[in-house]
């Protein structure tokens, strides 16, 4: 430094590679602004338009060419979605598979994922080969007889029909195994010595400690829950026992773009909520994500 | 004592507290292990009830149905009384021979292999440019553009597909209002046979980038300073840092994306029933799809074999990523 600002022909070149580590500090690289918001435009531009849309009277949906805000925005097509839909219903029942489904799945996956990671059994192996093995067969292969086993059982039609089959899925054993295999032997190995019985190790000890792994799975869970369609239309058989995708899947097939507006708030109803949770706990969301995909 | 040892304790854990024990010590030593037996079949018992919730709905809901799938798919099922599942005829392979002499379920195929060797590839190389560029190019407002990309992750794909019915309407949507802008006479997409599936690849591309981006994001951060100094200082160029110190350390968790989203799309569904059906002209009619129908028709033994068919081809995709991606060493 000292002997570059001796020569004085070094000088403005200096300050120079000065600013520029400057701004690439706070900024980065200031040119890749421009085609990345233009990508994230292209990210949320559906977004946009669903909400546009949602708020559009009659007279601007059948517009040609189409208005991008609405004219006179209208709440006419939330209330057909509430009142002739009856999405109220719908969005009660997808709240109660999902809350039974991510209950289900934490209790039961953190159960087996403790047992698999940290006890020692004769089969463990066997089965953690298993339950791994079921992750890569198709929801498809499952499904036909799925379908006769429950309506066998009587629940086709029932909500216990949608939830049954999803409260233990292999996944969750996968994660939470992952994460409980992290925690320290000596913390397990001391509550033993103080003579703490096994399943109140698990109970008291480990459960506690696993509230990051247990967030991240509830989210996913849920998620999967709140957008799965295939089973529910199969399984739900009145319009009482929907759940929103299935209900709007259904509102949405065969109909002319005259009930776009319809649609569009409803498609609204099903993606806001898990967005707005999204918006909020995004921080933790994506910290749980990321470390799920680098184990 | 050593072997002794690896065969009573065969996970191995805990046996570097052993390495000092000496002859002296072997009583005390035995007196040991059989205070660890009785331990460990406690330590067994209690594995085996917590387990064991887990494994009853496993058993009934997922081992049950995949054999009885797989016993389907042999069996001719029209003739059947599914309520009592032994009491069928066994056909063994007409299902599947059925099924290959099928067009439709060729052209099923078909569409899902392009649909899948086309959007897997770009929703990679996606993901991991966004993941660059936001690691390496920006500063500023990263947690918005990340939040942004992500977006379409958590959506409902049914949800999504409406939306983007109503976005690719050939007079009243935004995408050929834009194109028009352009001077562009925007086709009707959805309902061009050449269209149709490109269209489902773009939107797929769109929703799931965001899973790579963060994980490959988190993979980019956790790549250590000092080892991309030394490459700089060794005369590596850009390029040359990304291949060969910063896709190295990335390679297993692009793996694991890789092998997940292909899984996912391998069973494309949501996408096809909601906006197309699978048409026009069976264009976008995906082989779940195809199976779906079958078992809409009352083809449970058609439909169990299809689904068979995507299983090995899931398997295969699996196994073809493992290769190509794993770490060599």
């Amino acid at each position: 430094m000292s002997t570059l600002s001796t020569l004085p022909t070094a000088q403005p070149g200096t300050d120079r590679v000065l600013r520029r580590r400057r701004i690439r500090r706070t900024w980065g690289r200031p040119w890749l602004y421009l085609p990345l918001a233009g990508a994230l435009l292209l990210m949320i531009a559906p977004f946009l338009w669903m909400l546009s849309g949602s708020f559009k009277p009659e007279a601007d949906i059948r517009r040609v060419p189409p208005v991008l805000i609405p004219t006179a925005p209208t709440t006419a097509n939330y209330g057909e979605l509430f009142g002739k839909l009856d999405f109220t219903s719908m969005f009660a029942n997808s709240v109660i598979v999902a809350l039974a489904v991510t209950a289900g799945n934490l209790i039961f996956c953190s159960m087996l994922g403790y047992a698999l990671a940290k006890l020692e059994f004769r089969g463990q192996r066997v089965v953690f080969l298993l339950v791994m093995g079921t992750l890569m067969i198709p929801g498809l292969v499952t499904f036909v007889p799925l379908y006769v086993l429950v309506s066998n059982m009587q629940l086709t039609g029932s909500m216990l029909g949608l939830i049954l089959p999803f409260l233990a899925g292999p996944f969750g054993v996968f994660l939470m195994r992952q994460f409980i295999s992290t925690l320290p032997d000596e913390l397990i190995d001391a509550a033993r010595v103080d003579g703490c019985r096994e399943l109140a190790i698990f109970a008291k000890i480990i459960l506690p400690l696993t509230k990051p792994a247990l967030a991240t799975l509830g989210i996913i869970t849920f998620l999967g829950s709140w957008n799965n369609f295939l089973w529910p239309l199969v399984v739900a058989q009145t319009e009482s026992q929907y759940t929103l995708p299935v209900g709007l899947a259904l509102a949405s097939s065969g109909q002319s773009f005259t009930v776009f507006g319809v649609l569009l708030a409803g498609a609204v109803i099903v993606l806001l909520p898990v967005m707005i949770v999204f918006l909020l706990f995004q921080r933790h969301f994506v910290a749980g994500i990321a470390t799920t995909g680098l184990k | 004592m050593t072997s002794m040892s690896s065969k009573t304790l065969p996970a191995g854990r805990g046996d570097t507290s052993r390495q000092s024990t000496e002859g002296s010590e072997r009583s005390a030593d035995r007196r040991h292990s059989v205070l660890r037996s009785t331990a460990r079949g406690r330590q067994a018992r209690a594995a085996w009830i917590l387990a064991a919730p887990f494994l009853a709905l496993f058993a009934a809901f997922t081992l049950l149905p995949v054999v009885w799938s797989l016993l389907m798919s042999l069996t001719d099922t029209q003739s059947a009384d599914l309520r009592t599942p032994l009491n069928v005829s066994f056909t063994s392979f007409d299902n599947y021979v059925r099924l290959f002499q099928d067009d439709q379920f060729f052209t099923a195929l078909r569409n899902t292999a392009v649909f899948v060797l086309v959007a897997l590839p770009l929703t990679l190389a996606a993901g991991l440019a966004a993941a660059v560029a936001l690691d390496r190019g920006i500063q500023r407002f990263r947690a918005v553009f990340r939040v942004g990309f992500y977006l379409p992750v958590i959506t409902s794909i049914v949800a999504v597909a409406v939306v983007w019915k109503t976005l690719l309407e050939p007079r009243s949507g935004l995408v050929n209002l834009v194109l028009g802008w352009f001077g562009i006479d925007g086709p009707a997409w959805l309902a061009d046979t050449r269209f149709a599936l490109p269209v489902m690849i773009v939107m797929a591309v769109w929703r799931n980038l965001g899973t790579v981006m963060i994980i490959m994001l988190a993979g980019l951060q956790s790549v250590p300073q000092s080892l991309m100094e030394a490459a700089e200082l060794d005369g590596a160029g850009p390029w040359q840092r990304f291949w060969r110190v910063t896709f190295p350390l990335l390679r297993p968790a692009l793996l694991l994306t890789a092998v997940t989203t292909g899984i996912g799309y391998l069973q494309f569904f949501d996408e096809p029933f909601v906006m197309t059906g699978g048409g026009p002209l069976d264009s976008t009619l995906s082989a779940t799809l195809y199976a779906y129908k079958q078992f809409g028709n009352g083809n449970y033994d058609m439909a169990s074999a299809a689904g068979y068919v995507i299983f090995v081809l899931i398997v295969a995709l699996t196994v073809l990523q493992f290769r190509l991606l794993r770490d060599k060493d």
